[in-house]
C-alpha cells in the first residue's frame, strides 16, 4: 500500500506542500492519520445517528441524556465497554479467539487507503483501486469465521457459517455491479472513476446501484440480512463469547464496514467528492451520511430474511440481473465509446423498472419445508 | 465427494431472547434444519394449583393474576366465574358489563404483545413492537385507574367488584375505542403485505386442522386453521350473547394466518367494547356474598375465551373456606404441545417465529 510513483504533489491537500522535504512520507503520515481519525470518529457518529434515528422511527426519543442531544452517548458506551472484563471461554481456541477481532477490523481500515476525499486526495492512487477494495473487504469474513469457530459455541458457529455463505454468494453480484461502473469510467482507480462522473453513475446504472446496495447490505450484514447476529435467534451470533475491547473491535468493524460500504457506494454511484459550492470532503461526507441513513431506515422497517431466502435472492435474483446489467452496459459503451449520451439515463431507468418488476414476479424466495 | 455429516444438538433456552420466558428446547439440527425437538418445561413452576388449596376462595384471585401475566383480567374472570358457578352466586348487570369491557381490553392488550413479539421474532428490529407497546400502555393506564396496578390487577371479586369504576374510566375507554381502529389499521399497514414477512410467515409452521382439534388447541391457534370455535359464541358466558361480533378465521393455519387472526380479533374486540361502553347500565357492582364462602360440596368447571385460548378453572369444594382441588386448563400449555409437529423440517429461524406465533406465556404453561 504505497503511493504510486510520479505523483504530482501539488494537487494534494494544502497541508502537504509539494516542496516539503520527504513529501512521500509526509503524504503517508497525513493520510494515515486522517483515515484513522475518520474510521474511529465516524462510526461513533454512525452509532449516534442510528440510535437516535431508530428511536425516532420507533416513536421514542433515543438516547438524549449524555451531553447535548445525547451526543456523548457513544463515548459513554465506549468507556463502559472498554472497562469491561475480557472473558475468554475455557474451551475456546485462545489464539484464534484473540486474533479474530483484529483480522476482522484491520481490512475495514485498509479499504480507505484508495478512497479519494478530494481530487487526488487519497493515500494511494492504485490503478486497480476498486479491485483492491473488493479483495480486502472480504477478509473481514475470515475474521468473523475465526471468531465463530474459536468461541466453541454453537450459536457463534451458526452465525459464522451464515456469514461465510452470505459473503461468498453476495460477492458475485456485488462485483458484477461494480464492473458496470468500471466499464463506463474506463478505469479501476477510484479517483479516476470520480473524475469521469460528470453525471453521477447512479443515473446511468440504476440497476447496478440497486444491486450494489442490496448486495452491499448483505456483505456487511446489515438488516434485513443481519443473519449472523440475528439477536432474536442466535442471541448475538458470532460475537456471543466476546466482551470488553474485543467486542468493541467487532462493534467498530460492523459500523466501519457500514462506513466503507457507504463510502464506496458514494464514490462509485453518487459522484464521490464532486459537487458544487461545498468543499469536496464535505460533499463526500454528506453523501456517506445519506447512504447510511437509508440503511438505518431499512433496519427500522424490515423483518429479517431466512438463510435460504437470502441465498435465493443472491443467486436467483441479483446474479441474473447483474449479468443483464453488465450486458446492457457493455452494449451501450460499445455503441458510444466517446461517452454515454444523457438520453440513456431515461432508457436505463425504464429498463431497470421493467426488469426488476418482471423478475420479482417470476422469482420465488426460498425452499420451505425440508422432509426429514 | 461426500463429506460425512452428522446432526448436532443445540440447546435453545431456558434463557434466550426469543423463548418468551424460561422455556427450553433441545433441538437436533442437521445444518440449519431441525430434525428433532424436545421441549423442556418446568423452569417457572410455582405450584399455583396446590397453593390454591391453602387459601380462601377470595385469596386465590391474586394467584390467578400470576398465571398469564399478560392477561391477568381474563384469568381473574375465569376464576370468579368458576367460583360463582360453584357457590351459585349471581352477578349484577353492571358488573357483567364491566367484566366484558375489561376482558376485551385485556384481549387487545395481550394480542398487541403477541403480534408485536411475533414480528420482533421475525427480525423487525423492535419497530412494530414498540408501536404496539404504545397502545398497550394506554390500556394499562385504564387498569391502573381501576386497581392501582399495571400488571397484577387482583380486581375482580366473586359476585362482582369491590368498587365501582372511577368516573373518568368510561369516557377514557370510549375515547380509546374511537381512536384505536386507526391504530390497528396502522399496525396492519406497517408489515401485513411486506414481501419479507410474507416469505417468512406464509406457509410456515402449518398446523393441520385435524391435529389442531385432536390436541385440543384453542384460541387464535385453532381459529387460524379455519375452525370457527370461539367460546364467546359457542358457550356464551357472562353476557357475550348480547353483543354483535364476528369470529375471524384463517384458512391454512400457518404463522401468517395466526398473525392475521390476532389483528382481526382486535378489531372485533373493539366492536364489542363500543357496544358495551354504550349499553352499560347503572346500579350496584356487587351482589351479596358472605365474607367467607362455603360453597356446597360439589365441583364446577368454568371456561372463558382468554386471549390465548380456552382458559378453564375446575374447582372441587368440600364445603370448607378453601377449594379442595383447583385445576387450571391453561391454553398456552395445550397449544404448545403442537410445537414439535409444526417445527420438524423447518429451520432454526422458523422455529423462532413458529414458537412466537403460538403466543404462549411461560407462567401459564408451568403454573
Amino acid at each position: 500500500m504505497i503511493a504510486s510513483p510520479g505523483l504530482n504533489l501539488a494537487q494534494y491537500w494544502s497541508a502537504v506542500a509539494a516542496d516539503w522535504p520527504g513529501g512521500f512520507w509526509w503524504h503517508w503520515l497525513v493520510f494515515t492519520v486522517i483515515i484513522i481519525i475518520f474510521i474511529l470518529l465516524l462510526p461513533m457518529g454512525f452509532i449516534y445517528i442510528e440510535r437516535r434515528g431508530i428511536g425516532r422511527f420507533q416513536a421514542r426519543l433515543g438516547p438524549n441524556r449524555t451531553g447535548p442531544f445525547g451526543l456523548f452517548q457513544p463515548v459513554a458506551d465506549a468507556i463502559k465497554v472498554l472497562l469491561k472484563e475480557d472473558i475468554v471461554p475455557t474451551t475456546a481456541d485462545k489464539v484464534v479467539h484473540f486474533l479474530a477481532p483484529i483480522v476482522a477490523f484491520a481490512p475495514v481500515m485498509m479499504v480507505f487507503a484508495v478512497v479519494p476525499f478530494g481530487d487526488g486526495a487519497l493515500l494511494a492512487d492504485l490503478n486497480i483501486g476498486i479491485l483492491y477494495v473488493v479483495a480486502v473487504a472480504s477478509i473481514t469474513s475470515v475474521g468473523i469465521f475465526m471468531a465463530g469457530w474459536a468461541s466453541n459455541n454453537k450459536y457463534s458457529l451458526l452465525g459464522a457459517m451464515r456469514d461465510v455463505a452470505a459473503v461468498v454468494s453476495y460477492e458475485i453480484p456485488l462485483v458484477l455491479s461494480i464492473i458496470g461502473v468500471v466499464l463506463i469510467a474506463g478505469s479501476l482507480s477510484l479517483n479516476e472513476i470520480v473524475q469521469t462522473q460528470e453525471i453521477p453513475f447512479i443515473l446511468f446504472q440504476p440497476l447496478g446501484f440497486i444491486i450494489f446496495f442490496i448486495a452491499g447490505c448483505a456483505e456487511i450484514n446489515r438488516s434485513p440480512f443481519d443473519l449472523l447476529e440475528a439477536d432474536s435467534e442466535l442471541t448475538a451470533g458470532f460475537h456471543t463469547e466476546y466482551s470488553g475491547i474485543k467486542f468493541v473491535l467487532f462493534y467498530l468493524t460492523e459500523y466501519g464496514e457500514a462506513l466503507a460500504m457507504s463510502t464506496i457506494l458514494a464514490t462509485l454511484f453518487l459522484g464521490g467528492w464532486r459537487g458544487p459550492v461545498l468543499p469536496p470532503w464535505l460533499w463526500l461526507l454528506v453523501k456517506i451520511l445519506i447512504v447510511f441513513c437509508v440503511m438505518v431506515w431499512t433496519r427500522a422497517a424490515f423483518p429479517r430474511a431466512r438463510i435460504d431466502q437470502l441465498m435465493a435472492l443472491a443467486w436467483k435474483f441479483l446474479l441474473p440481473l447483474a449479468l443483464i446489467n453488465l450486458l446492457i452496459t457493455g452494449i451501450e459503451v460499445l455503441a458510444w465509446p466517446e461517452g454515454l449520451p444523457w438520453v440513456l439515463i431515461f432508457i436505463n431507468i425504464a429498463i431497470t423498472l421493467v426488469l426488476v418488476l418482471l423478475w420479482s414476479r417470476k422469482f420465488k424466495l426460498g425452499w420451505g419445508r425440508v422432509e426429514v | 465427494m461426500a463429506l460425512k455429516t452428522e446432526p448436532f444438538v443445540l440447546n435453545i433456552g431456558p434463557v434466550h431472547p426469543s423463548t418468551h420466558g424460561v422455556f427450553r428446547m433441545r433441538t437436533t439440527l442437521d445444518g440449519e434444519v431441525i430434525v428433532d425437538l424436545e421441549p423442556v418445561f418446568g423452569y417457572l413452576h410455582r405450584g399455583i394449583e396446590k397453593l390454591a388449596e391453602e387459601r380462601t376462595y377470595t385469596g386465590v384471585i391474586p394467584l390467578t393474576d400470576r398465571l398469564d401475566y399478560l392477561a391477568s383480567m381474563s384469568n381473574n374472570l375465569a376464576y370468579v366465574l368458576a367460583v360463582e358457578k360453584l357457590a351459585g352466586v349471581g352477578v349484577p348487570e353492571r358488573a357483567e358489563y364491566i367484566r366484558v369491557i375489561l376482558a376485551e381490553l385485556q384481549r387487545i392488550a395481550s394480542h398487541l404483545v403477541a403480534v408485536g413479539a411475533f414480528l420482533n421474532d421475525c427480525g423487525a428490529y423492535f419497530t412494530p413492537f414498540l408501536y404496539m407497546w404504545r397502545e398497550r400502555e394506554k390500556i394499562y393506564d385504564f387498569f391502573e385507574m381501576l386497581s392501582g396496578q399495571r400488571l397484577m390487577y387482583n380486581y375482580m371479586r366473586v359476585g362482582g367488584f369491590n368498587q365501582d369504576l372511577p368516573d373518568e374510566f368510561l369516557p377514557a375507554v370510549r375515547k380509546f375505542v374511537k381512536k384505536m381502529p386507526e391504530w390497528v389499521d396502522e399496525y396492519d399497514r406497517l408489515l401485513a403485505e411486506n414481501e419479507i414477512l410474507l416469505a417468512r410467515a406464509k406457509g410456515v409452521g402449518i398446523l393441520p386442522r385435524d391435529l389442531a382439534i385432536n390436541i385440543g388447541a384453542s384460541g387464535p391457534v385453532l381459529r387460524a386453521c379455519g375452525v370457527k370455535w370461539d367460546l364467546r359464541k359457542a358457550d356464551p358466558y357472562s353476557i357475550y350473547d348480547r353483543f354483535e361480533f364476528d369470529i375471524p378465521t384463517g384458512t391454512v393455519g400457518d404463522c401468517y394466518d395466526r398473525y392475521r387472526v390476532r389483528i382481526e380479533e382486535m378489531r372485533q374486540s373493539l366492536r364489542i367494547l363500543q357496544q358495551a361502553a354504550e349499553q352499560i347500565p347503572g346500579g350496584p357492582v356487587k351482589s351479596e356474598v358472605p365474607h367467607y364462602l362455603h360453597p356446597p360440596v360439589g365441583e364446577a368447571y368454568a371456561h372463558i375465551e382468554a386471549p390465548k385460548g380456552e382458559l378453564g378453572f375446575y374447582l372441587v369444594s368440600d364445603n370448607s373456606i378453601a377449594p379442595y382441588r383447583c385445576h387450571i386448563r391453561a391454553p398456552s400449555l395445550i397449544n404448545l404441545t403442537a410445537l414439535r409437529d409444526m417445527i420438524i423440517g423447518w429451520k432454526i429461524q422458523d422455529l423462532i417465529i413458529i414458537f412466537g406465533s403460538i403466543d404462549i406465556t411461560m407462567a401459564e404453561v408451568d403454573r
